[in-house]
């Protein structure tokens, strides 16, 4: 899945702790030249509105998956950092009640 | 299930400030505390706030020219974060001056003449390697400067402070990431770093002999010590040379005299702000 | 259930074909490490590889008013919602990326011209009411055309549009939360919400595509269950919730021919300039060479820093394997 060729950086996939006491689900996936990028962009991509408490981000070609069908794959987990999460909680103009539209205009 | 309830988000808990304000400082108690001078904590207010609005405005230039859609995504958070402290700076600057004026007016209605951020936040973009040297710099410097203000005699620009940490050190973490990898990677992300900090080096002076929270009592020269100390051990990682890219001390250091503290800014703060401010200026009395 | 590749399929497939098409029947989804139609995967690479397209193409006409948004708030509500579309746009080339497409080789296309992106974003925005009315129409459309894609067979799509939809239904109101505050402004800032909107209507309304009587590939993607809603079916739902919403605002949409139709239940309207949609999808809109010649330059200038960092990640891997064989 995530050969490299001219120069392209690799594909991880990024599992993100929602919090506490759940467990680190699969969210998608990114390109990376080396784990520490691929953490810091997992941070950006996946958890700009405060979804997460922790992050994993694994090379996708060094997961093992059952085949044909879709069964949880088995991965090792790498570091998850505490400042991570830190940053977003603030950005209430990403979401959308924070936008003042009166009750009569319908559909949004 | 309809097609609604997949996206339609229940859970609005995790909006740490709920939603709907227009006032960034609404609910915090924001009169000025007895010892404190008024005029000192609005002048540091404004010189960090703009810092943080022409870097963020910086950063927003890069908007859909980053070198990978990944960057695009952490340029504009940092773009962001800078943007979230300008607007809480000026918020207190309004008050401590007594004027009451609201963050607009800071950000739209002042000529380069007011304007008290250091220089080194308003050179011209560059390319890549430009981008994260000038980062590294003032996100180092900015880091530790706000760490000391954690302890601000007043306490909404302490508050402010604590919460811009969190952001400064993730930027800080950034650049330093990209430092390495530049001054590791290929010769050419190397000569290109280094001649960034060659472009840089002559305006770290500034921002190290800065004295804008000495007003407050706080202790410029500590902030000094852990740049240099923290962007010594960067350059270490990233396999360069620090007096070849960067001459530690004042005595050897190339340096532009003077200060944009004092409004002394270069040529390229007003087309910045021309731009910044062009559609605010051509209707004033407009509601946006 | 009778897909057009189910015909003529080799004989070891067979069983896996209708597994496959037992699989859609039920409404179940399809995930990347199952068998699928060749067919069926060229399908969803070229609809999501376009999707991720426009997505990034997208962030020009509206980051072009960023470093000029006219009040601090407008200037962080448009600076994250292009940095949004940054990231919707690689949540798509993630979901292509399940099915064999590499993100390099769908940059190729795209700036090469061989794949193509949202004819919309080839309009030029003029001033900053361009930003609410891209906000209200375009995501409008947008999330019109998005919310039944949450519900595509194709596991990985859904569930980036899920992620989408969820971010997007913040665009569409800040846009139409800048035009309500503009209505309450000044003459000029009227006359230009005006302006835009007559700009915008008519290419937001081709967004949804050819009409059904001429869009070949339709019938097999909802066979597919790819898509769910046909192009028309789509375009009269957004004008149904965009005509009390331009009531609301005391705008006027530029289309003589707009009414209610009491017995459908629906609203009457124009007919778009098709051959203009043609011309602007084969390249010849007002700005579609300039949108490319910047993903262009970004992609090309960005490549050294690309590859300092493949290279340090190779020296970083070397020298931890000569550290361990110390």
């Amino acid at each position: 899945m995530s050969e490299t060729t001219k120069g392209d950086w690799p594909l991880y996939e990024v599992f993100v702790r929602g919090k506490r006491g759940l467990n680190h689900v699969h969210v998608g996936s990114l390109r990376a030249a080396d784990d520490h990028m691929a953490l810091t962009h997992a941070r950006d991509l996946y958890t700009r509105r405060n979804e997460g408490v922790s992050i994993w981000a694994v090379r996708s070609d060094t997961i093992a998956a059952s085949t044909p069908g879709e069964k949880d794959p088995f991965f090792a987990p790498s570091g998850d950092k505490d400042p991570f999460f830190a940053p977003s909680g603030d950005k209430v103009y990403r979401h959308p009640t924070f936008y003042d539209i009166p009750d009569d205009v319908p559909h949004i | 299930m309809s097609d609604e309830d997949l996206y339609v988000d229940h859970d609005n808990s995790r909006w740490a400030f709920g939603t709907g304000f227009t006032d960034p400082l609404h609910g915090v108690d924001q009169a000025v505390p007895d010892g404190v001078d008024a005029g000192d904590l609005a002048a540091c207010c404004l010189a960090l706030g703009d810092d943080a609005l022409v870097s963020a405005q910086r950063l927003a230039e890069w908007c859909t020219r980053a070198p990978e859609l990944e960057e695009e995504l952490a340029l504009a958070n940092i773009g962001l974060d800078l943007l979230g402290q300008a607007r809480l700076l000026y918020a207190r600057t309004g008050r401590a001056d007594g004027t009451g004026r609201g963050e607009d007016a800071y950000a739209y209605f002042r000529d380069p003449a007011g304007f008290r951020n250091v220089r080194l936040a308003e050179l011209p973009g560059g390319d890549f390697a430009f981008t994260v040297a000038r980062l590294l710099v003032l996100s180092t410097w900015r880091l530790a400067l706000f760490e000391e203000l954690t302890g601000a005699p007043d306490p909404v620009l302490a508050g402010i402070a604590a919460k811009s940490v969190k952001e400064l050190a993730y930027h800080r973490h950034y650049a330093a990431g990209w430092t390495v990898r530049l001054g590791d990677g290929t010769e050419e992300s190397r000569a290109r770093l280094e001649s960034a900090l060659r472009d840089i080096a002559p305006w770290l002076d500034e921002l190290l002999t800065d004295r804008t929270t000495a007003r407050l009592g706080l202790t410029p020269a500590a902030v000094a010590d852990r740049t240099l100390a923290s962007l010594t051990e960067v350059f270490g990682r990233a396999g360069l040379e620090p007096a070849e890219v960067m001459p530690p001390g004042p005595a050897s250091m190339p340096r532009v005299p003077g200060s944009g503290r004092n409004a002394d800014h270069t040529e390229h703060l007003a087309p910045l702000l021309a731009e910044l401010q062009s559609v605010a200026r051509a209707h004033p009395d407009a509601a946006w | 259930m009778n897909t057009p590749a189910a015909t003529g399929a080799p004989p070891e497939t067979r069983g896996l074909e209708s597994a496959f098409e037992d699989t859609i029947a039920r409404d179940q989804r399809v995930e990347p490490r199952d068998w699928m139609p060749e067919g069926y995967r060229k399908t969803l690479v070229r609809q999501i590889a376009q999707h991720a397209h426009s997505e990034i193409i997208g962030m020009q006409p509206e980051g072009e008013w960023i470093t000029r948004a006219p009040s601090l708030r407008r200037k962080a509500i448009l600076f994250a919602k292009v940095q949004d579309e940054a990231g919707h746009g690689l949540y798509l080339y993630s979901a292509a990326e399940t099915l064999g497409a590499d993100r390099s080789d769908m940059t190729e296309r795209l700036i090469e011209g061989r794949q193509k992106y949202s004819s919309i974003f080839n309009y030029p925005t003029r001033t900053f009411a361009d930003v609410g009315v891209i906000g209200w129409f375009v995501d409008g459309a947008a999330i019109c055309n998005q919310v039944p894609l949450c519900r595509s067979s194709y596991g990985p799509y859904g569930r980036a549009m899920v992620r989408v939809c969820k971010e997007e239904s913040f665009h569409q109101r800040q846009g139409y939360e800048l035009l309500l505050t503009m209505m309450r402004g000044t003459d000029a800032q009227r006359a230009m919400v005006q302006d835009a909107v007559n700009r915008w209507w008519w290419p937001s309304l081709m967004m949804f595509g050819p009409p059904d009587d001429n869009s070949p590939n339709s019938a097999r993607s909802m066979a597919w269950k790819i898509k769910r809603h046909t192009n028309d079916q789509l375009r009269q739902r957004f004008v149904d919730m965009t005509v009390p919403q331009a009531e609301k605002l005391g705008v006027t949409l530029p289309d003589p021919e707009l009414r209610r139709n009491e017995e459908r239940g629906h609203h009457d309207f124009g007919s778009p300039d098709w051959a203009e949609l043609q011309r602007v999808i084969s390249g010849d809109g007002p700005c579609n060479a300039e949108r490319i010649a910047r993903r262009r330059a970004a992609h090309e200038e960005g490549a050294w820093v690309r590859e300092a960092a493949t290279a340090h990640a190779a020296k970083q891997a070397a020298r931890t394997r000569e550290g361990a064989a110390a």
